[in-house]
């Protein structure tokens, strides 16, 4: 693989976390559990959407096909799409959605992080603005989970199934694509070995406040499963998402 | 004019008070949360000000329905944008009302219980993508020129609020109205979609204001104290003349053959407005009604949990931080 395929087909995948997570957390948008959360998630789903814009674009631009961020999103198939299954598991009760938003942020942020100080500039300079959002999105959903965690006897049983169920796709993480070692070896990525150490730390931290159990006894879902592998419901999400776009093929809006 | 019954046993104190009250508000004064206020007063604005939250909270439901689907991503976020201002607009108003002394828990109560009302417009459907621009241009169209009126309230804590949400509901004027605005110039499919969605929301946003002069009970009384600066027709007539323009701009028709300039008055003459799908809507029968309030109930109580759970925390933290300070 070319460095730059390889480093296409990793912003697509930073690109497509974003989106369909995103997604995922704007169908809370009207139905959160209290008016504050409503607002908090629509604006984390918006910055998602802002991130996932800026990756999108700058693939497109360095793809060279004329494909902009829009037709990125809206005119790939499911397995075209490079994002963790992870992040396209449906949204499950407020617990599953903030249990798997904080394990996504935190690696998000130091991903992020580690990208801000890439050897690629047009990524560098996205990673860096991103990175200062995913701070927040980290603090709000970190807090979250030791609310959760430590509430009442049903929060916590809710918050210890969501991170039972969410913590099996977390090993598709740090497993490298083909670009993402491509990209490991030229300085553009970081290692995903290195970069696990620390996410785990900081997910330790916040575990252990919240007085919830990692579930590491329990087999990743998967094996071997990493970027670009999907479940049944990335489909789904994505016929709803492009039924509008792709009724009106060539349409400006 | 003959005193109200509910006014009728005032003590001479509360006589001579009301007087002041009325002179204030009757030359322009603002009234403020620990300020003397007639309870009738009182009352009226925790009805006005707590629909007016509702509203804003119910109206994320039509527009939040095409969130997912949103036709490309700056259209996406403009709506999630929107959308979540109505959240905020719908928090900074419950804070408002708060100030009259009721919590926003029992707002939310009597919301969910269907003794409270919420504006009629977020009971129709949002049926295709042409409907959140039609919402914008024309509900926050609405939403302004009587906000606009209302930054000029005498409850001082309600007219800084709408000076402050008027600003948002500008934008969210504007984005509607680029999207019919772009749908017009766009495919017959789409200019289709447009004129569709204009042709299903353009009475319903004129019945907005309320029921006419003749029928509207409250309009008197809040006037005489300053809540409103203008009649509901007059709100009405205001917003005709302001979209026909728009309308002819974009190159869409108002689904009313009735509508005729008036040289003499220099105002737009409208058909009647069909008042009986006005009560209809209003009693609860509208075409969303149920669905709305049910989407609400849901919300409310799938959240439950996940509110006990955050008081238990607090409540944890608290007695900690008391333990440790002791
Ligand atoms: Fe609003
Ligand atoms: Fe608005």
């Amino acid at each position: 693989m070319d460095s730059n395929a390889a480093l296409v087909d990793f912003l697509l995948g930073l690109g497509d976390d974003r989106l369909v997570l995103g997604h995922r957390l704007s169908e809370w948008c009207g139905h959160a559990p209290i008016l504050e959360e409503d607002i908090a998630l629509t604006n984390i789903a918006l910055d998602l959407i802002g991130q996932a814009t800026l990756f999108l674009g700058l693939a497109g631009d360095i793809e060279g096909k004329g494909r902009d961020a829009d037709a990125l999103a809206y005119f790939r198939s499911d397995r075209e799409f490079r994002n963790h299954p992870l992040v396209e598991l449906p949204k499950g009760d407020f617990a599953f959605t903030i249990v798997r938003q904080f394990l996504f942020d935190a690696f998000g942020y130091h991903l992020l992080q580690a990208l801000a100080e890439s050897a690629h500039e047009g990524l560098s300079g996205i990673a860096g603005k991103s990175a200062k959002e995913t701070a927040y999105h980290l603090r709000h959903s970190a807090e979250w989970v030791v609310r959760l965690g430590d509430g009442t006897e049903e929060s916590h049983v809710r918050a210890q199934s969501a991170l039972d169920e969410a913590w099996r796709w977390t090993g598709a993480l740090f497993v490298p694509t083909p670009a993402e070692a491509v990209l490991a070896e030229s300085g553009v990525a970081p290692d995903l070995v290195g970069l696990e150490s620390v996410w785990r730390s900081s997910v330790d931290e916040v575990i252990r406040n919240s007085t919830l159990e990692l579930p590491e006894a329990l087999p990743p879902t998967g094996k071997g499963y990493r970027r670009g592998d999907h479940t049944e419901h990335l489909g789904t999400l994505l016929a709803e998402m492009q039924s509008l776009a792709r009724a009106h093929p060539g349409a400006t809006w | 004019m003959p005193q109200k019954n509910t006014e009728s046993a005032l003590s001479p104190e509360d006589a001579a008070r009301l007087e002041a009250f009325e002179a204030h508000v009757g030359k322009g004064g603002y009234v403020e949360p620990k300020d003397w206020m007639p309870e009738r007063y009182r009352k009226q604005l925790i009805r006005m000000m707590s629909q007016h939250a509702h509203s804003e909270v119910v109206g994320m439901l039509p527009e939040g329905n095409w969130i997912t689907r949103a036709p490309s991503l700056r259209r996406k976020m403009v709506l999630l944008a929107k959308v979540q201002d109505e959240a905020g607009h719908g928090l900074y108003i419950y804070c408002g009302t708060e100030t009259l002394g009721v919590d926003r828990e029992e707002l939310v109560e009597a919301l969910l219980a269907g003794k409270a009302k919420y504006s009629s417009i977020f009971n129709y459907p949002t049926l295709t993508w042409a409907d959140i621009g039609a919402i914008g241009w024309l509900v926050d169209g609405a939403a302004i020129v009587n906000q606009t009126m209302l930054a000029k309230a005498s409850y001082g804590p309600y007219a800084r609020a709408m000076i402050r949400i008027c600003k948002e509901e500008n934008f969210h004027k504007r984005q509607g109205y680029e999207i019919m605005a772009t749908l017009s110039k766009g495919t017959p499919a789409q200019k289709a979609m447009a004129q569709d969605a204009l042709d299903r929301w353009w009475w319903p946003s004129l019945m907005m204001f309320g029921p006419s002069d003749t029928n509207s009970p409250n309009s008197a009384e809040l006037i005489k104290w300053g809540v409103k600066k203008k009649t509901n027709d007059e709100l009405r007539q205001r917003f005709v003349d302001l979209t026909v323009p728009q309308a002819e701009a974009i190159g869409l028709t108002l689904p009313d053959p009735d509508l005729r300039y008036d040289e003499e008055t220099k105002h737009w003459n409208f058909g009647e407005i069909d008042w009986d799908e006005f009560w209809t809507v209003v009693k609860g029968n509208g075409p969303c009604n149920k669905e709305r309030l049910e989407a609400r109930r849901r919300a409310h109580d799938d959240g439950a949990w996940v509110r006990a759970a955050a008081e238990a925390y607090a409540a944890k933290r608290n007695g900690h931080n008391r333990a440790t300070a002791a």
